[in-house]
């Protein structure tokens, strides 16, 4: 090799390293911010589970786990001997409404999806569709409002005669479904589209209709997404606050029958949090205690839809 | 001509099975039944809504507060004008934050650390937690604890903005996704180091799908009544807040006032209120629709 | 030999002169933009001109030895020693799967992009170990240019394209002429000087690619590597750009992979014959070198059995 040449792998190693460090620290400094910003997510988290655990800890300090798991009267805001914390009447108000959100939604849910994902034209389900995720994020108050001033007025007393109370959980629970139904057809015709054209065509070619092949060929091949599509819409009935705070009232109870006033978890919390509660007494507590149950139903409602999905799910190609 | 005429009376019998299955007919009673009482009764809901609050809309109901003394000019202007601060302060911190951590998860977490995995299932997690939790978390560490914000404009802002930042990281990941990796390869190829590769091709290439899914959290965060419930907004105040540390409130909370006073002109006026809410959700959507038509990228 | 049907041209001559080119006039044109040659890359290597049939190039501008990548635990090439030469066109030719585009990605760093990827052995070029710690890869991808095998122009318009490797690497001068001159070399100017800012996804396949191409060379790379840059393209788009591959050979180096056997005998000065290797006690597949040589002597008169099987048709 002559000088030229070393000359040359010289000027060509000093463009190829140049810069670097200057750069390279920049490059770590974004990296480490956008790092940082993914971090207040589990900041958010751990600050949800910290809140709720301290309070929590503190109010079964004072109250016994058995008197709040297997408590069938829930007084909290009252005192002496009128004061109880069982939690089961929330317990009851807010599943038992949600079961009646879903004995509207699924039906209509999954039929409007079956409809959507193999019945009707491109065209309407173009249409339809954004239709479904707009009324899928409509504001709860509103719906809220239309169980209070219209179901319970009109629907429940004048045309079916149910002679509901006023604040009721009927109305409350219907208008649970009607509010979970979009989000229910949405998710579940996601999961019935994504059912590959394949599979229809087979069970087309073999003579079925277009009846079976719905339900005997594309839903079952759905089920895991349907089954998420479900456990989302209860999830959001569970978590729902002010429907059942303006139309179910504000009284707990674990009664069968829905014609009188019922509270939910959510409901509970919103109703007592609004009030000047001073901080660091049992009544404040309360909120926090009854949150963390609150936040545990729905993780692990969110857990079980996890873990149905990856393992249920069919990889198509 | 033999082949076609065996094929048409193939057809037709195919057909004649199909419609006289009565199996199928119930079914497609049960669909377009169930497909019609939804809809009438979501129909319902939107004209029951605009029918008790349309004789109450009118320019002053924008113009006016809320009056106890004077039901019939009584007005939403501090909800109105809350609400949009809101959205605003709520864009400001989600915004910023939630495309930081879709680009940090897209483009820079190596999926095998442990760490990222957990930011990933953390978040799922978060998109599930009931918003009133959310207004417990903002209670007890925004109003009071930690920060002691109290009651007030930037608590309302930021409590909504963490309700939506899960939602906003989740659709901001899916538009970065949506860019096709034989664009990073290109721009990395020519000489262009990771930020200038994610700043000038990704983040364009992924505007579209952002904007309009970001536009779409907030409009589900104005919306939100629970979380600001608890935290303390104001109730029906005749004051619009002047700064991030005033007293507030916001639409859905001036409705829930309204709807829970004896006085049946409120219970109108409250009506009245969820027009302005759904007008401005609606507007919202509509703006978002544009963007995604117009700005969507096809690849 | 003779029974070959691939057709190689026995003198290995460029099927058509510049002068055929479509784009008429380009190539008069091409000589003011052209950027002065570094002389002090013109590296005096006579010495190791070797024997007729050995391949080494006359000017080396990389040389790789004992190359390997590994993806996790599974290896897919090894003992890649292959050197190319200044101004040359080289082919890299095989089966799918045996690991040419995987050794071409080693030639810019490419590779360091993929999780879990790793490279062994020595890549050097002009006498520098690409992968030695203080290489920085962005700046081995500024000088070594990369056109991929589906063409893909950013979502931009065509200026906003080819000027984009200039912008990110901060080059000094005028930006319209960058991108003029850049345009010229990749024989693109003619037919888009008129809608500059039109987005470059209204163009036809084969545009695309040249701009890619043009893209490339913007940042006045030495070296173009080409991963089958007209796989995707109809037979039409594709000569145009073997024609310009012929006439950058006049100042830059090309390393191009190929399915295409005609393809690498019009274009290639030198062909690397790759193939999969099934390693018995493992079932994984790795890609070896079979021969190198000069192309026409890999296309008729091949020293390695495989290779024939190969360029005539019997495997692969």
């Amino acid at each position: 090799m002559n000088a030229v040449s070393t000359t040359s792998a010289e000027r060509v190693r000093a463009d190829l390293v140049r810069a670097r460090s200057a750069r390279s620290a920049r490059e770590s400094l974004i990296k480490g911010l956008l790092f940082l910003a993914a971090l207040l997510s589990v900041a958010t988290t751990t600050a949800i589970v910290v809140t709720l655990l301290q309070q929590t800890i503190s109010f079964f300090g004072e109250v016994s786990p058995l008197a709040y798991f297997a408590g069938t009267k829930w007084t909290p805001l009252l005192s002496g001997d009128q004061q109880s914390f069982g939690v089961l009447p929330l317990l009851w108000g807010t599943f038992y409404l949600t079961g009646i959100g879903l004995l509207v939604a699924v039906p209509c849910g999954l039929l409007a999806a079956i409809y959507l994902a193999e019945f009707a034209k491109p065209k309407v389900r173009k249409t339809v569709k954004p239709i479904l995720e707009l009324l899928a994020g409509m504001p709860t108050i509103i719906f809220g409002y239309f169980a209070l001033t219209f179901v319970t007025p009109v629907i429940l007393r004048d045309v079916f005669g149910i002679p509901v109370s006023e604040f009721n959980g009927l109305a409350a629970g219907l208008v649970l479904g009607l509010l979970v139904t979009p989000t229910i057809a949405s998710v579940a015709e996601d999961a019935m589209r994504s059912v590959p054209q394949s599979l229809r065509e087979g069970a087309y070619g073999l003579g079925a209709g277009r009846l079976q092949v719905a339900l005997r060929v594309v839903f079952p091949a759905a089920l895991s997404g349907i089954v998420a599509a479900l456990i989302l819409g209860a999830s959001r009935a569970i978590g729902e606050t002010v429907i059942i705070l303006i139309a179910g009232g504000q009284s707990p109870s674990m009664s069968l029958n829905p014609t009188g006033s019922f509270q939910s978890m959510a409901s509970f919390i919103a109703a007592t949090a609004r009030g000047d509660i001073p901080q660091g007494t049992l009544k404040y507590e309360t909120i926090f205690v009854v949150g963390f149950t609150l936040f545990c139903v729905t993780l692990l409602l969110n857990a079980v839809s996890t873990r149905v999905v990856s393992r249920y799910r069919q990889v198509y190609e | 001509m033999t082949g076609q005429r065996i094929a048409d009376s193939a057809l037709r019998g195919m057909r004649r099975g199909e419609r006289t299955n009565r199996r199928a007919l119930i079914f497609d009673i049960l669909m377009y039944g169930a497909i019609a009482l939804a809809l009438v009764s979501l129909l319902a809901l939107i004209i029951q809504t605009v029918v008790k609050g349309a004789p109450d809309l009118s320019l002053q109901f924008f113009l006016n507060f809320p009056s106890r003394i004077n039901p019939a000019n009584s007005g939403a202007q501090s909800a109105i004008v809350g609400t949009l601060y809101l959205m605003l302060l709520t864009a400001v911190f989600v915004i910023p934050v939630g495309i930081a951590t879709a680009l940090y998860l897209e483009e820079y977490a190596d999926k095998t650390r442990w760490w990222n995995r957990m930011i990933e299932v953390n978040i799922q997690n978060l998109a599930a937690v009931p918003s009133v939790v959310y207004g417990i978390l903002g209670l007890a560490f925004i109003v009071r604890g930690p920060l002691g914000l109290g009651p007030v404009l930037l608590a309302g802002g930021l409590t909504l903005g963490l309700l939506v930042l899960p939602v906003v990281i989740i659709v901001a990941r899916e538009s970065i996704r949506a860019v096709p990796p034989s664009i990073r390869e290109g721009a990395l190829a020519l000489g262009a180091t990771k930020w200038q590769m994610v700043s000038r091709q990704v983040l364009p290439g992924a505007r579209a799908g952002m904007v309009t899914g970001i536009i779409l959290s907030l409009s589900r965060a104005i919306g939100e009544t629970a979380p600001l419930l608890v935290i303390g907004a104001a109730s029906s105040p005749r004051f619009n807040p002047s700064g991030l540390g005033d007293a507030f409130t916001a639409l859905p909370i001036q409705i829930f006032s309204w709807t829970q006073d004896p006085n049946p002109v409120f219970v109108n006026q409250a009506a009245t209120a969820s027009i302005v809410l759904l007008g401005i959700l609606l507007a919202m959507n509509g703006v978002a629709i544009v963007m995604r038509n117009r700005y969507e990228q096809r690849w | 030999m003779s029974a070959s049907t691939a057709g190689p041209n026995p003198d290995n001559q460029i099927p058509k002169a510049p002068a055929e080119v479509g784009v008429s006039g380009s190539v008069t044109d091409l000589t003011p933009y052209l950027p002065p040659v570094d002389s002090e890359y013109d590296l005096e290597m006579t010495d190791l001109k070797g024997p007729e049939e050995a391949p080494a190039p006359v000017e080396v501008i990389f040389d790789c030895s004992d190359v390997e990548v590994h993806y996790g635990e599974h290896r897919a090439i090894r003992d890649v020693s292959l050197s190319f030469g200044l101004r040359e066109v080289t082919a890299l030719i095989g089966p799918s799967g045996c690991g040419k585009s995987t050794f071409l990605r080693c030639l810019n760093r490419m590779n360091d992009l993929i999780p879990g990827a790793k490279v062994g052995g020595h890549v050097i070029y002009h006498g520098q170990d690409l992968y030695a710690d203080e290489i920085d890869p962005v700046q081995v991808r500024k000088r070594i240019g990369m056109v991929f095998q589906k063409p893909n122009p950013f979502p931009k318009s065509i200026y906003d394209n080819v000027a984009f490797g200039p912008r990110v690497v901060g080059m000094e001068g005028d930006m319209d002429e960058i991108v003029e001159r850049a345009l010229v070399r990749g024989a693109l100017w003619d037919e888009v000087k008129d809608r500059l800012t039109e987005n470059a996804f209204g163009m036809s396949g084969g545009q695309q690619q040249r701009l890619c191409i043009a893209r490339a060379l913007a940042t006045d790379p030495d070296v173009l590597l080409m991963d089958e840059p007209c796989s995707a393209l109809d037979p039409i788009s594709t000569g145009r750009i073997e024609d310009l591959m012929a006439e950058l050979k006049e100042r830059i180096s090309i390393v191009i992979v190929t399915h295409n056997m005609q393809q690498a005998a019009r274009v290639s000065d030198k062909t690397a014959f790759f193939t999969v290797e099934m390693a018995e006690d493992e079932k994984r597949r790795t890609g070896v070198v079979v021969e190198y040589d000069a192309t026409d002597t890999i296309f008729t008169n091949p020293s390695d059995k495989r290779t024939e099987d190969y360029v005539t048709g019997k495997f692969g």
